[in-house]
Order: structure tokens, then C-alpha cells, then sequence
């Protein structure tokens, strides 16, 4: 148990720091570019972050997690259509926003289980879709494009690329952090619990149904920030953030990472984007290569990357 | 001029719901006899399409296509059982969900590969050209008659089949309490092939009927599939009349929504503000339906018989 601690600490502070070396090496390498590469990595750590705390401690597999993050990257974008620039009130409002998105459609999809929480949570997703596409005032189908990044205190700080990087950076380690300390409260302990045995859960007198829903909506304001961050990252918001295929790349970072370490979230999210990158430069239609692919990870790999990091025979 | 337009969205609900029905109605065995969740489901729609196209390129021939779309389709069905998720019935759900998302990744792909993304079409028969006129000068195409026709000739063999058949017998049984059916002997494997073939053979058939009305085009099969989940949610899962109930009103809802919600909100709403409103409000009505049976039967309307 504590090994296991130290061991998520001991990762998480080499990711970080080698996040934190990146934008130095690769402007004295010539790939400026990685900069803003490795932030879109970075915002994706973050989502798969809040994914891991309802999917790999919870075991609540939730299809529609990128509505989300459509939801917060809204809230930015149409903020800033209205001319509200100032990301302390709209990151916020971001995170209100999905996290109300997530309390209500949580309220309902939490009702049920298994096989029907997949497909509700997957329709509810493509429901925040299809309202997207249909807001004409706000770009429809084509999506909005916001004039700039928001402001921090009135200043145009996030405009430089490399502040914006160590910004994301900060976010992310913020949610770790966050996220690290759910996990191990009395709460993080009882959303376990209920994964492992519901109804003995209910029975030593803890509602099983009140936690996942908070855990629920703490996930989706944790996504709603990514959200926000990754509108600001592309100046752009559209539906297709929301798609359900977003969705399960979510899904597919957390279990490729490992579920329920945290790390592994974040291991996923820069191993998954990688990968795509990798399999983009061979062809345009690499999906025709990660499909098969990802069904054999399935078939042969579960437990993902951070299975390589824990002792031998080892499980949780 | 109202009740004409009334009359022919009606059609048009009655249209996607035989659709959505013919697409669910295979999932929903899938579910019911295997606790499977098959994401790929709406891919093998788009397949049917796409076969439909190349066969009527071949043979010309709306029906030929026909035969010849559901044989294929019914073999890619029983290959990618093999292949793929018969090694998937034992593991959790996610990983069901996983393992089916990379089909539909690599089909979808494929298919670009394959017949190019630009959308695809290809006429129905010529018997059934022309439309049945409402009113003057208009009228509703016999083609889309003819869909809602085949569509509901479809369920009601497949109600006859499930309910008065011994494969029937077996497919309730294996949905009501599928441990207890393998216990007594039967190979519920076998069963489930037989399920899932048909399944996907059902899915095609919608595919190769709606290619001549939508274009046929890589991921067309994703948003049916999604509406086909809402549908079983709601019918309640491993139920054909649950599906069929839920699927005419899930088209009925949606088709209805989209064409007067504007309307309706402009009675009591600025004509400008009712054109942002109402068309966001239209494609959210499916799933506050779905929200609302949810609420009160957790389980959906018609749960199958033993399962709570």
C-alpha cells in the first residue's frame, strides 16, 4: 500500500519535471513546435485524469465523458463571444457548467448499472453533441473560433506560448495532486469499496448511490477544466470535442495507461497521442492499423503501461 | 395544409423508427442472450449500404441487391463473430466496449479505403418510383411506403419466429436466465451465433433499405447505432416488443420534434429567439424521453421475463 503510494509519487515527479524540461530542450533542439504538442498531451492527462478517478477507482465506464469537455471549451468559447475574456471567472464557469451537466445526467445515468450506464451515459454524450451542433448563434456544426486566449487578471498572459505551456502544467499538477488526495480520503475509500462490493457497502451504511454521484461530478468539473484549457489551446471550440469517439480515446488513454493508478491516466494520455501521431506519419488512415491493434491490447495486455511499474503478481 | 404536413411527418417518424427498430432489434438479443455489448452494430448498417452499393453496380438490379447485400452481410457477421468478439463473451463490459470500438475504427477506415469518403447513392426499384399524391401537387414517395412496409413485414416475422418457434423459445430463454438455459443442456454458443448473424443480417437490411434516401458514407452507421441504444433503454434490454414500441417512438419523438418544435415555441417565444431555441430543444427530446422512462422504470418499459 504505501509502496504503492511512493511509487505514484516517485512517477508522477519524473512526468512532471520532464514536462517541466520539455519546452527549454526542444526550443534548443529546433522543434519549437513540441511546445505546443506536448501541451494538447498535457490538456489530455488532464481528462483522462478525471476519467480514471469514476472509471479505474469507481468502475463506472462512462462513454460520454467528452461532453465534458465540449461543455467547458463552450463555456469559453461563448464567454468570449459575449466579451468575457477573463479566465479567472470563466475557467470556473467552465468547471460549474459541466460539473451541473454532470450532476444532472449523473442523477439519472447512476440509477442504473452495467450495460445500460454505458449506453446512457453514451447517449447523453451525443445529446451535449447534437445541442452543440445545433446552436447556430454559436457557429452550429462548424464550430466557433475564439479571437485569442483568456486573460489571467486582465493580462494577456496565456498569449505567449510558453507561459501557457507551464500554466497547462500547473493545472495538471494540480489535478494529480487533487486527484491523488480523493483517491486516498475516506471518500476515495468508499467509491473503492463500492467497485468492489456494492451491496456490503450499503450495508456497513454508506450510500453507494450520494458518493458515485459526487464522485461523478467531481470528475466532470475536472473535464470541464480540460475543457476550457483545450479551447484556449486551439482558439477554436466545435462539436466534434464532444463526439463520441473523443469519448472512447478517453477510455481507450485510461486503460492503455493502466486504470485506478492515476499515473497510468496520464501515461495513457501521452502514449495514446504518440501512438496516433506515430501511426498518422506512416498513413492517413492509420485507424485501419489501431483498431486491430487496440483489440489485441485488449486481448493480451490488460492491466496497460503501468502494469510494467508494479512488483510481480501484484493487482490494485 | 397542417394536418397534410402533420401526415407526412408521421410517415417520415414511422420511416426512421422501422429503421431504428431493425438495427435494435439484433442488438437487443446480442444483449439479452450474451450480456454483450456490441458497439460494432452500427457498422455492419453502414456495411449493408456499402454492400448494396457494389452489388447494384454489379447486378443493376434493386433486388438481386438486395439477396445478395443480406447474404454478405450475414458472412462479414459470422467472421467477425469469429474473429473477434466471440473471444470477448467472458470478459467485463469495458473490455466489450473497447474490443468493438476498434472494429468499428478499423471498419469505418476501411470502408474510406475501400469505397473513398465521398458520399455514396444508389436508386431503389423502379416499381417503386413515383409517390402516392396527398395532396395536389404533392405527393409521399412509395419507396418510403414500401421501407415502412418491409420494416414493420420484418418484426412481425421476427415476433412470429421469437415467440412461436423453438429457436424462439430458446433466444427468451437465454434472455431471461442464459446460466440456467446452458445448465439444461443447450448450446447457448451456438445459440448466440445464431442470434448474432441474424442481428447483423437485420442491421444490413436497414442499411441496404435506407441507402437509396440517405447517402451512404463512412460513420453513417454510428449515429444509428446510438439512437438504436437509446431505443433499447428504453424498450427495455433483450425485448423485441420493447424495441419495437420504443423504436416508433423514438422516430415519431425525433422526426415530430425537428419539424414543429420552431413552431411551437413560436407561439410563446420571439420568432428569432424560437429558431435558436427550438432546433436545440428538438434534438434533445429522445433523450429526455429516455431520461424521463428511466426515472421510472430503471429497467425500461418491457424488461425481459426474470430479469430485474
Amino acid at each position: 500500500m504505501s509502496e504503492n503510494l511512493t511509487r505514484g509519487w516517485v512517477i508522477a515527479a519524473v512526468l512532471l519535471l520532464a514536462f517541466a524540461a520539455l519546452p527549454p530542450l526542444a526550443e534548443a533542439t529546433g522543434h519549437s513546435y513540441l511546445t505546443v504538442v506536448a501541451s494538447r498531451v498535457m490538456i489530455y492527462a488532464i481528462a483522462a485524469l478525471s476519467l480514471d478517478l469514476i472509471l479505474g477507482y469507481g468502475a463506472m465506464v462512462s462513454f460520454g465523458h467528452a461532453a465534458f469537455i465540449g461543455i467547458g471549451a463552450y463555456a469559453v468559447g461563448i464567454s468570449a463571444e459575449h466579451g468575457l475574456w477573463e479566465g479567472t471567472l470563466t475557467f470556473p464557469l467552465a468547471m460549474a457548467a459541466a460539473g451541473l451537466f454532470a450532476l444532472v445526467t449523473g442523477a439519472i445515468s447512476l440509477r442504473t448499472r452495467g450495460v445500460y450506464f454505458i449506453m446512457i451515459t453514451l447517449a447523453f454524450g451525443q445529446m451535449a453533441y447534437y445541442t452543440a451542433s445545433s446552436l447556430s448563434a454559436y457557429g452550429g456544426d462548424d464550430g466557433l473560433t475564439i479571437w485569442g486566449r483568456s486573460e489571467l487578471f486582465a493580462s494577456p498572459l496565456l498569449e505567449n506560448e510558453w507561459s501557457f505551456y507551464f500554466f497547462v502544467l500547473a493545472c495538471l499538477s494540480l489535478c494529480w495532486w487533487f486527484a491523488s488526495r480523493v483517491v486516498g480520503s475516506r471518500f476515495g475509500r468508499v467509491i473503492a469499496g463500492v467497485r468492489e462490493n456494492r451491496a456490503r457497502m450499503a450495508a456497513i451504511g454508506f450510500d453507494p448511490y450520494r458518493h458515485q454521484l459526487v464522485a461523478y461530478v467531481i470528475s466532470g468539473m475536472i473535464a470541464g477544466l480540460a475543457g476550457a484549457l483545450l479551447a484556449n489551446h486551439s482558439e477554436f471550440v466545435s462539436p466534434a470535442y464532444m463526439s463520441w469517439q473523443r469519448s472512447g480515446d478517453l477510455i481507450i488513454m485510461v486503460v492503455l495507461g493502466g486504470m485506478g493508478t492515476l499515473y497510468g491516466a496520464v501515461l495513457g494520455a501521452v502514449a495514446y497521442l504518440a501512438l496516433e501521431d506515430v501511426l498518422a506519419g506512416f498513413t492517413e488512415h492509420w485507424r485501419v492499423i489501431f483498431g486491430p491493434l487496440l483489440i489485441l491490447i485488449v486481448l493480451y495486455a490488460r492491466g496497460g503501461i503501468a502494469r510494467a511499474f508494479r512488483g510481480e503478481g501484484r493487482d490494485g | 395544409m397542417t394536418g397534410t404536413l402533420f401526415a407526412v411527418q408521421v410517415l417520415n417518424g414511422l420511416q426512421l423508427g422501422v429503421l431504428l427498430f431493425l438495427v435494435a432489434a439484433g442488438l437487443t438479443l446480442v444483449f439479452g442472450v450474451m450480456d454483450f455489448i456490441n458497439l460494432a452494430h452500427g457498422v455492419q448498417y453502414m456495411l449493408g449500404a456499402y454492400l448494396a452499393v457494389t452489388f447494384y453496380g454489379l447486378t443493376g438490379n434493386f433486388f438481386a441487391t438486395v439477396v445478395l447485400a443480406l447474404a454478405a452481410a450475414l458472412v462479414l457477421g459470422l467472421v467477425l463473430e469469429m474473429l473477434v468478439f466471440r473471444h470477448f463473451y467472458d470478459r467485463d463490459h469495458l473490455d466489450q466496449v473497447l474490443a468493438t470500438f476498434g472494429v468499428i475504427l478499423f471498419l469505418n477506415e476501411g470502408v474510406r479505403i475501400v469505397w473513398g469518403a465521398a458520399p455514396l447513392s444508389y436508386p431503389g426499384p423502379d416499381i417503386l418510383d413515383g409517390a402516392i399524391p396527398i395532396m395536389e401537387g404533392f405527393g409521399y414517395p412509395i419507396y418510403r411506403i414500401a421501407l415502412i412496409v418491409a420494416g414493420l413485414a420484418c418484426a412481425l416475422g421476427l415476433w412470429l419466429v421469437v415467440t412461436r418457434t423453438r429457436v424462439g423459445m430458446l433466444i427468451r430463454a437465454g434472455a431471461a436466465n442464459p446460466a440456467m438455459l446452458s445448465a439444461l443442456g443447450v448450446d447457448v454458443r451456438r445459440l448466440f451465433m445464431i442470434v448474432f448473424g441474424f442481428g447483423a443480417m437485420l442491421a444490413g437490411f436497414a442499411g441496404v433499405m435506407a441507402g437509396p434516401i440517405f447517402s451512404v458514407e463512412p460513420g453513417m452507421g454510428d449515429g444509428v447505432l446510438i439512437l438504436a441504444f437509446v431505443v433499447i433503454v428504453i424498450g427495455g434490454i433483450g425485448s423485441i416488443r420493447g424495441a419495437f414500441l420504443a423504436a416508433l417512438l423514438v422516430g415519431l419523438v425525433d422526426t415530430l420534434g425537428r419539424s414543429f418544435m420552431t413552431d411551437i415555441f413560436k407561439l410563446f417565444l420571439e420568432p428569432s429567439a424560437a429558431n435558436q431555441v427550438g432546433p436545440a430543444i428538438a434534438s434533445m427530446l429522445i433523450y429526455v424521453l429516455m431520461a424521463g422512462v428511466l426515472f421510472f422504470r430503471p429497467t425500461g418499459l418491457f424488461p425481459a421475463a426474470g430479469r430485474s
